[in-house]
């Protein structure tokens, strides 16, 4: 074991006062921990390895402008209890009470496509060797409200790494486990199921760009996307696809769903953008969940510093 | 002897203030749980309170315009009359509820910034045509007293309250409108208003049916 001397602890390993006055359930959480410890899939989060500049970065704490307003962590509950994931339902609270009995092990996931090293792999493979972080970021749900989640994954360009795209390869698609014997919502045509998303290469490949599979220090509920999912914090919600079965490196743009299902109301890009209202809200204002008063969207959800770059030279009103 | 003379006078009383308080429970129960949110307590309107009781306010007020249209095809179906001047106030719970949802609309949800409210209802296709249905309802509310019913004159005023059907109809495109993806809901709904429309074209169909077969036989 690393004994370090307390100057070596970096601010970011410090329990926070909540968790320490929390403790017995952090203690009864971290004993269920125990087996995706031993398996390298799951670091619980408060003594991750994450380097703390990641975290404070990714937070936009740089970002907030002149008169900061606090980004307090989503209480676990709210987030695991308001969800939209409508392979378990339509309403908010249906995912947490539907997503129980998905059976997330074994789980396996196809690389195809414009990679050298296409497969099936198991996702314990998929995952081998890489270190779960910590990432606490903003999630802003294309409904016009928002989260502060504690995500625990690994960047998805290592993954990507490991399967080495070839130089043709532009685009990344994912998509969902299709089973509508475990996913009660895919009996209904709400969707054209199953459920698509897709990134650039350069997106996908972007240090922020993770491949979650814990939040707050805890494996991924099943109604949070459980065992792998998406998430791109400077985009809307919805491209953060959950319960992944397939990634494919392609060099054409791919179909995505909600971008399928209402063209003009769900793009490709899906960035946080203030400034392009969706057809039926505004979209310059946001409500943290928890809060009554509205707080403004920042542009790219407060990563532009990090992201903007990918998108010069290119009108975000057009491509959306 | 006074007993029986009080009893009828009694009990409508209690009719009366059994529906009033039945209505208005809505309210209260809403109102309870937005008090509950408002201080961090959990309450049925969900993890965003302004969404629940925005959503609730509105379909509330579409149960009250079902219930409203209903009066009429329940009294002919049942003979129940007593049931006539309830729908009164039925309709004026119906316009109490659909102006909460805009009242919570613009001072939760837009937090009372009129400039928003204007530039939001005319961007927004389904803002306005919900926004058209509550102000048709204005008229509606300010004529139900009795007497602005004797004003008007009973023919006059009827017809200007078949606005109803105008704000059903509005109503159930904005709640159409309104939804993201699943539909399931306002279909419902509007399965609900189509049969009581139905049930109106078919009774002026018989009427007229009725009105023209002693002419033919006249004629005969």
């Amino acid at each position: 074991m690393l004994i370090r001397r307390p100057d070596d602890i970096p601010s970011a390993e410090i329990t926070p006062e909540g968790v320490y006055h929390d403790r017995r359930r952090f203690l009864g959480a971290a004993g269920t921990l125990g087996l995706g410890l031993a398996t390298g899939l799951v670091t619980p989060g408060l003594l991750s390895a994450c380097a703390p500049g990641d975290v404070r970065e990714a937070n936009g704490e740089v970002e907030r402008g002149a008169q900061p307003l606090p980004d307090d962590r989503t209480p676990y509950e709210t987030a695991t209890t308001y969800n939209n994931y409508y392979e378990f339902g339509t309403d908010k609270e249906d995912p947490s009470a539907n997503a129980g009995a998905l059976r997330t092990r074994p789980w396996s996931v196809v690389v195809e496509g414009l990679v050298k090293r296409p497969a099936t792999y198991a996702l314990d493979d998929l995952l081998k060797g890489l270190t779960p972080i910590e990432r606490v970021y903003r999630m802003r749900c294309v409904e016009a409200w928002s989260m502060v989640i504690p995500w625990l994954g690994v960047p998805l360009r290592d993954v990507l790494a490991r399967v080495e795209p070839l130089p043709s390869a532009r685009f990344v698609e994912f998509t969902t486990l299709y089973d509508p014997k475990q996913m009660p919502g895919q009996r209904g045509g709400v969707l054209p199921w199953p459920y698509k998303e897709g990134l650039r290469l350069d997106e996908a490949q972007h240090p922020l760009t993770l491949l979650a599979t814990g939040m707050y220090g805890k494996a991924l509920p099943n109604q949070n996307g459980a065992p792998l999912r998406l998430v791109v914090p400077w985009k809307y919600g919805f491209k953060g696809i959950k319960a992944i079965v397939k990634i494919r490196l392609t060099d054409k743009q791919p179909r995505t769903t909600w971008n399928d299902a209402a063209a003009n109301e769900y793009g490709f890009y899906a960035n946080v953008n203030p400034a392009v209202d969706h057809p039926r809200w505004s979209q310059a204002r946001e409500r943290r969940i928890g809060e009554f008063r509205r707080r403004p969207t920042l542009p790219f959800n407060g990563y532009g510093e990090q992201v903007a770059s990918l998108y010069s030279g290119m009108d975000l009103r057009r491509d959306f | 002897m006074a007993t029986t003379a009080l009893a009828p006078k009694l009990r409508k009383r209690l009719v009366w203030l059994a529906i009033f308080l039945a209505s208005a429970a809505p309210a209260l129960y809403l109102g309870w749980q937005l008090w509950l949110a408002w201080n961090f307590r959990s309450s049925d309107l969900g993890k965003d309170p302004v969404k629940g009781i925005e959503h609730a306010t509105g379909e509330t007020a579409i149960r009250f315009l079902a219930l409203t249209l209903a009066v009429t095809p329940v009294r002919q179906l049942t003979g129940w009359n007593w049931l006539a001047p309830y729908r009164r106030m039925l309709g004026l719970f119906m316009f109490f509820y659909a102006s909460a949802h805009l009242a919570v609309f613009y001072a939760l949800d837009l937090e009372m910034n009129l400039g928003e409210v204007a530039t939001e209802i005319v961007k927004r296709p389904y803002l306005v045509v919900g926004f058209v249905a509550w102000l048709l309802l204005v008229p509606l509310a300010l004529t139900s007293t009795k007497g602005m019913i004797r004003r008007l004159g009973g023919k006059r005023w009827n017809r200007l309250h078949k606005a109803t059907y105008a704000v059903a109809a509005l109503g159930m495109l904005h709640y159409f409108w309104s939804q993201k993806k699943d539909i399931t809901d306002p279909l419902l709904f509007s399965l609900v208003f189509v049969a009581l429309f139905a049930w109106r074209g078919v009774r002026a169909w018989q009427r007229r049916a009725a009105a023209v077969r002693p002419l033919r036989e006249r004629a005969a």
